[in-house]
């Protein structure tokens, strides 16, 4: 197989970034390398030692020559600094038209579930063209989502969400590897990616059988746990109402203000009193144990479709879309303007 | 070469006492550091042997050669066997142990008994790791990282920590001795700004030593809380914090990058001055760089975290704090480079080593510029470009110059030299087998080739190969001078008191030295490498 290759395909908004970095890393390195190369062989050869006698004489140390040496490369590794450091911070900050795929990595497979409710195993279908974040958990032990195609890579931590984003830029089948060792079959535990035209990627969106969205199926165990006797939907209840709470401002009982992330809601579905709403007992129990990383991820969909304001995500209960038309991002961004400003206010 | 008195029946630190005995209960640093010497060259070549068998392993595609398993538990111990057992010790334990109080002007270090302890530490430590591989192994990565180790892992993880924990003791106890040794037993005249580099960078090491490694052993301890008691530490089954291992892991473990390389920096200093005849170009700045290691040492451990959830904020901290270590690397590099400058150049063996130190460290350096650019280390943190980057810093620095080291200072520690054209030889097939080895990775890595993969897709197979040939060519490299060193023992022609014509006090005793190191205890008039009152004093 293969023509050997030095430079990994590119597919992904990152990927011409990091290997422009990666070139001028590159300039910097041979630069360096080169001029020190060559001036230990001219020395060496011009001051080779032509009679065991010969005792040269000790050269000064020059203080201007000792400063520039030092300040000139550390100039040069702040360039290194500052452009890695705008790429890190670009990849840290999910857009927020990203679709949202969800994986929970676990000993020695990858289980990724699509907001439209299509389940894949080491397999992730994606759309070109459009920005799509990844929230993840581990059920074991660490694991890391890494692509090289797109550039990216993200631990998979067991305990929390970690979440990488990025837009696949080229149609094709790249390599999904876990970066971070696992256990016996860690070098099993790879995948593909398959980068699809929008049109093909309905196609295949449509053609599985869907057994509803995640959203549907978190509602049916937002049902059979019995979470809705206490969360009503109309603030009756004895627990507060989970109705737009996605990405709001949430006061603890302890005074600190929160943001309802995903992170916030998995953590109260399995630690409930770790952070209590002001103005409710500490009465929920815990659900350790009782719905495992997926499930919980599909009640933390279900919350979000219980949002009123759009433009938070793809919009999973009314993904109702028509048959054959792709047109799932009209929808959402049609109201962004008003819908985020709301969310994103401090 | 600079002719000496004969030296041969008179008493040394090797005859002037014979039997076991007299070898396992010495207290003279000299014979302590050949007990160092021999341990740590079989650590090495087992070490060595596992990386050959995953040379093999990688030479194809799928996982044939061994199973996945044993392909894990392979890079494991090879891992832990060259990293704590003997990168650590390598040249602190033995040219450090012999030559710092040497050149000094001390009879011995300031604790001898202490320093026959940490060797017993050592072997005890070794014993466990030895035995946690023949009971079974252990499959955790080196790293150790949670909850893998912790939770998950079914192999022998207890026993080859404890290991580890035990050898950390000697670490630390060495590092104490040569702390008090420089502190205290300097001779009269020999002040801190006349010491080699080589005792400076001891030092900046030995501190390294004794405020670092008791975090690993603290770290160790709550591995085996969670593991033996299922205290929740970091498995967050058991409400722990799986990243806070590696906060602690590498609190430790990046310093221990610079306990590896600073002594390496030392013994290159030595050899770049002695062979050019000149004092080191810019002696307080590369003095100052490696106590500027030791202290940027401890401030740069999140770089290993850029992916593992570490906050966004923390991660550009450490970026940042990284690229401070450029300065003091740079400045040892480009005052190496100066110091040749109308020098009087020989090409020597330790001279050669020399050269390959400093191009494959500045190619590991650089490499390493790379991987504190956040953007970019998110593509290849845990891939071969890693792997090849710090094998770059540990194999192609440390051992290049702990071989220079070792061809520069034989003919003192053994009174024998060897042959000299073997020895150009090996040092030329080292130089080549390394690159060859290890540069393919940069490319790899690169390509995205996650590491410790026992199987790998057949598109990495042609960079795979020619690692794999190199590492047979490597081996040759290493394995030369076992050969020649052994027979140079009782074969090899006597050495003078000073073959090289070198300053420092270490070449103005009989070699080898007698037990006592000085008869009289010199008193030092001069700055180190002062090559003019050599000359006077040897003529």
């Amino acid at each position: 197989m293969g023509s050997l290759s030095f430079i990994p395909e590119q597919a992904s908004n990152f990927a011409v970034e990091v290997d422009y970095l990666y070139l001028f890393l590159v300039a910097v390195t041979v630069f360096f390398t080169v001029g020190i190369f060559a001036a230990i062989f001219y020395f060496a050869i011009r001051y080779r030692r032509r009679s065991e006698t010969e005792i040269p004489e000790a050269t000064h140390t020059g203080m201007a020559l000792e400063i520039a040496w030092s300040v000139i490369p550390f100039g040069i590794t702040m360039v290194m600094f500052g452009w890695g450091a705008s790429i890190f911070f670009k990849e840290s900050r999910p857009p927020d038209n990203a679709s949202q795929i969800y994986i929970v990595a676990k000993q020695w497979m990858w289980k990724l579930q699509h907001p439209e409710g299509q389940r894949e195993i080491n397999e992730l279908h994606i759309p070109v063209g459009r920005p799509v974040k990844f929230t993840m958990t581990s059920e074991d032990v660490i694991h890391s989502f890494f692509i090289p195609a797109f550039r990216t890579k993200q631990d998979v931590v067991p305990g929390r969400y970690s979440t990488v984003w990025l837009t696949p830029t080229k149609t094709g089948k790249y390599h999904l590897f876990c970066a971070e060792y696992c256990g016996t079959k860690h070098s099993g535990m790879i995948g593909w990616v398959y980068v699809m035209e929008p049109n093909e990627y309905q196609e295949w969106l449509n053609g599985g059988a869907s057994m509803g969205s995640m959203a549907e199926k978190g509602g049916k165990l937002f049902d059979d746990l019995a979470c809705s006797n206490c969360h009503k939907q109309d603030g009756s209840g004895r627990c507060p109402s989970l109705v737009g709470l996605y990405r709001k401002h949430v006061q603890l009982a302890d005074g600190r203000v929160i943001t309802a992330d995903e992170a916030y809601l998995r953590e109260s579905i399995l630690q409930p009193d770790a952070k209590v709403v002001a103005g409710f007992q500490p009465l929920m129990p815990t659900f350790q144990g009782l719905v495992n990383e997926e499930g919980v991820v599909q009640l933390i969909e279900y919350i979000k479709s219980l949002s009123p304001k759009p433009g938070t995500g793809p919009a999973p209960v009314n993904i109702s879309t028509p048959a054959g038309e792709f047109k799932p991002i009209p929808q959402g961004a049609a109201q962004p303007a008003p819908g985020t400003s709301v969310p994103r206010g401090r | 070469m600079i002719t000496a008195a004969p030296v041969q029946q008179r008493e040394n630190y090797l005859n002037s006492s014979y039997g076991l005995k007299s070898w396992l209960l010495t207290k003279d640093h000299k014979r302590i550091a050949l007990l160092y010497f021999a341990t740590i060259t079989v650590f090495f070549f087992i070490g060595g042997i596992f990386a050959t068998m995953i040379r093999l392993e990688l030479a194809t595609p799928e996982s044939d050669l061994v199973s996945a398993e044993t392909y894990n538990k392979l890079f494991t111990m090879h891992g832990v066997i060259m990293v704590f057992f003997f990168l650590v010790p390598s040249i602190p334990a033995t040219l450090g142990n012999f030559f710092l109080p040497i050149m000094i002007g001390a009879r011995d270090l300031a604790f001898p008994r202490i320093n026959l302890l940490s060797w017993y530490l050592l072997i005890i430590g070794g014993a466990l790791a030895f035995f946690a591989m023949f009971a079974g192994g252990v499959d955790t990565g080196w790293t150790f990282y949670t909850p893998y180790s912790t939770s998950y892992s079914n192999t022998w993880v207890i026993a080859t920590a404890l290991g580890i924990f035990v050898a950390g003791f000697s670490s630390i106890l060495t590092g104490l001795n040569f702390i008090v040794t420089v502190h205290r037993m300097r001779a009269p005249g020999m002040t801190w700004f006349r010491m080699p580099l080589f005792v400076w960078a001891h030092y900046a090491t030995a501190l390294l030593q004794v405020l670092g490694t008791p975090v690993l052993a603290v770290t160790l301890v709550l591995v085996f809380c969670e593991r033996l008691l299922h205290i929740g530490i970091f498995d967050p089954a058991l409400g722990g914090d799986p990243v806070l291992f590696q906060h602690l892991f590498w609190f430790y473990s990046h310093p221990a990058v610079y306990i590896m390389v600073l002594p390496g920096m030392g013994v290159i200093n030595e050899l770049i001055s002695t062979f050019s005849r000149k004092p080191i170009y810019g002696y307080g700045f590369v003095a100052a760089s490696s106590l500027a290691l030791a202290v940027i040492g401890f401030l740069v451990w999140g770089h290993h975290l850029f992916v593992s959830t570490q906050s966004v904020y923390a991660g550009m901290v450490f970026s940042f704090l990284s690229y401070f270590v450029a300065i003091p690397s740079a400045i040892k590099v480009f005052n190496w480079t100066a110091t040749l400058y109308k020098g009087s150049i020989s090409f020597e063996t330790p001279m050669l080593y020399a050269f390959g130190f400093i191009g494959l460290f500045t190619i590991g350096g650089l490499t390493g510029l790379f991987l504190a650019s956040l953007g970019f280390d998110v593509h290849v943190t845990d891939t071969y470009f890693v792997i090849a980057h710090f094998h770059y810093v540990m194999v192609g620095g440390t051992i290049m110059a702990y071989m220079g080291g070792l061809h520069y200072w034989w003919p003192k520690m053994t009174g024998r030299m060897y042959p000299d054209g073997w020895a150009k030889l090996s040092a030329g097939i080292t130089f080549l087998g390394f690159n060859l080895t290890f540069f393919p990775q940069f490319i790899l890595g690169y390509l995205g080739m996650p590491r410790r993969y026992a199987a790998y897709p057949p598109e990495f197979q042609v960079l795979h190969v020619l690692s794999s040939a190199g590492a047979s060519i490597l081996a040759i490299g290493y394995l030369l001078p076992a050969i020649y060193f052994a027979w140079s023992l009782k074969y090899g022609p006597i050495a003078g008191a000073n073959p090289w014509g070198a300053t420092g006090l270490e070449w103005k005793i009989p070699s080898p030295p007698p037990t006592h190191n000085f008869d009289e205890i010199p008193i030092v008039t001069h700055e180190a490498y002062d090559y003019s009152s050599v000359e006077a004093e040897v003529a």
